[in-house]
């Protein structure tokens, strides 16, 4: 799966959390969750178990400590990705 | 001093009409709302029938946002918050967004559980050890405050927000709550009611203590039965009422269209002492409390017209007519109309106190008394103390003043409020 591939899965992934509709248009690499998104930040569990779900993987404590960005995010899919 | 405190604004969802006009007119034509439900035969229940609100997802997307309604599974939160909204609305009080909390709103907002199947779920989850894929709303929908914590973000409330909780007597109990705040000046206005989830899992508790009738499964609009000699135990109901108790001065000078006015009220328990126990009531606090409900209104109980009354469908109706009567002094032709909503919604338990007050304010503000159904065959211990002119089988049409409305529970708790027609000069006199 490329980067665009991801990237176009993470926008509708959390379509529904954001609610900064600008920034939502706009999402690239560098767009982070709850500066530019402002996604609530209890939702960001619900994200996450929407990123495992479409995925198909499993991720761990540590890795959804830094998952706050769709940077981060990306990298830790591929990664979770290439364990399988 | 203390504020005079009035009623401007109802919500109401029922199992036999959500929303003003449709309840309305479902009380005055005894429609019922009682209905076979498919999952309590699937489970077994001895009672199959229920009230139950029928709520369509695309009315709930009024009331909530598509996200706020992922994974989401309290059908109490769904009530309360329709009901609730619907009040606020109904008051003609703004839903736009500020900044800045609302100091002078707040809510009291009752029920017994909350969202006991997304508590089941959850439950299902943890033990099959997936507990960090329970989402982040497990805890607002589970926490018994979820639904005055809804109706606080939704209102943007920076008045009391709480939860109050004392079983069948939770949605009366809401509106006095309310009510001592306003009189003594701590806001402006508070949401008061209640309401109460739907389903097995609520309802299986009272289905083994065969309070529950088993003998209308074929026939649910004729099951419940309250006063009836054939009354065989009640059936369960769920739903939400809900009432804008405000300060007086602050419904006038906001041209607030004004529904009935609280005149007082008393909450207490019989402690268990006595005939009182966890399931029954004491009759002696019964009393104490509808009169001690009409000294603090500061009315003789000749001035009640009407009686809404707790009347459930068991063997305690009789009692509980027996207690009016003692407690008021008045019996046979002189005994006030007394009617029990319970025959067309059945008992909506933690709801059953603040959809009964709707009702209630209702008949006030339009002048009549709605018809007991199913209670052709008057039970004769009730007939022995009343005349059975006083249990309209009928619409009455018939211009009103007071009406005493009471609600007890388990626990032996007791509640009984005073609701006046509003007149602006009534204590200036």
């Amino acid at each position: 799966m490329d980067k665009q591939e991801i990237i176009e899965k993470l926008r509708s992934i959390v379509k529904p959390y954001s609610n900064n509709q600008n920034a939502f248009d706009n999402l690239t690499e560098s767009t982070d969750f709850i500066s530019d998104l402002q996604i609530n930040s209890a939702n960001l569990v619900d994200v996450i178990l929407d990123i495992e779900e479409e995925f198909d993987i499993v991720i761990d404590n540590q890795s959804m400590e830094r998952m706050l960005d769709v940077q981060s995010a990306i990298e830790i899919i591929e990664l979770k990705l290439s364990e399988k | 001093m203390k504020k005079r405190v009035v009623i401007t604004g109802l919500g109401i969802v029922a199992p036999n009409g959500v929303g003003l006009d449709a309840f309305t007119h479902a009380i005055k034509n005894g429609v019922s709302g009682i209905k076979h439900d498919s999952e309590l035969e699937r489970l077994q229940f001895s009672c199959q029938i229920a009230g139950k609100p029928e709520v369509p997802p695309e009315l709930s997307l009024r009331y909530f946002t598509e996200l706020e309604l992922r994974n989401f599974n309290s059908s109490g939160i769904l009530y309360g918050v329709i009901a609730g909204i619907d009040a606020w609305k109904d008051a003609g009080l703004s839903m736009e967004v500020h900044d800045e909390p609302d100091w002078e709103s707040g809510t009291i907002f009752g029920t017994g559980t909350s969202g006991i199947d997304k508590f089941r779920e959850s439950i299902y989850k943890i033990d099959d050890f997936q507990t960090r894929r329970l989402g982040s709303t497990a805890v607002a929908q589970t926490m018994n405050s979820g639904i005055s914590a809804y109706l606080g973000g939704k209102l943007g409330l920076g008045n009391i927000v709480t939860t109050n909780s004392s079983a069948c007597t939770t949605g009366t109990e809401s509106i006095l709550m309310a009510y001592e705040r306003i009189q003594s000046g701590q806001a402006k206005r508070i949401l008061a009611g209640s309401t109460s989830d739907s389903g097995p899992y609520i309802w299986g508790g009272f289905d083994a203590m065969k309070v529950c009738t088993y003998k209308h499964n074929e026939t649910p609009e004729k099951g419940s039965r309250p006063m009836s000699a054939s009354a065989s135990g009640f059936v369960p109901g769920s739903g939400a009422g809900a009432l804008i108790v405000e300060d007086l001065e602050s419904a006038l000078a906001r041209g607030a269209k004004i529904y009935a006015e609280i005149l007082g009220g008393n909450l207490n328990s019989g402690g268990q002492r006595g005939q009182g126990s966890m399931t029954a009531p004491n009759p002696i606090a019964v009393q104490r409390c509808i009169k001690k409900a009409m000294e603090n209104a500061g009315i003789h109980p000749k001035e009640i017209d009407a009686i809404n009354g707790h009347l459930t469908a068991t063997s305690k109706d009789s009692l509980e007519i027996q207690n009016w009567s003692d407690a008021l002094g008045r019996s046979g032709a002189a005994f006030p109309f007394i009617n029990s909503l319970k025959s067309i919604v059945g008992h909506c338990l933690s709801a059953a106190g603040s959809i009964e007050s709707v009702a209630t304010v209702l008949q006030l503000h339009h002048n009549f008394i709605f018809p007991n159904i199913n209670c052709e065959d008057l039970h004769p211990e009730i007939t022995a103390i009343i005349d059975s002119s006083r249990i309209p089988q009928k619409l009455i049409e018939k211009e009103l003043n007071i009406i005493a409305k009471a609600s007890f529970g388990f626990g032996d708790v007791n509640g009984c409020v005073i609701f006046k027609k509003y007149k602006l000069h009534s204590q200036t006199f």
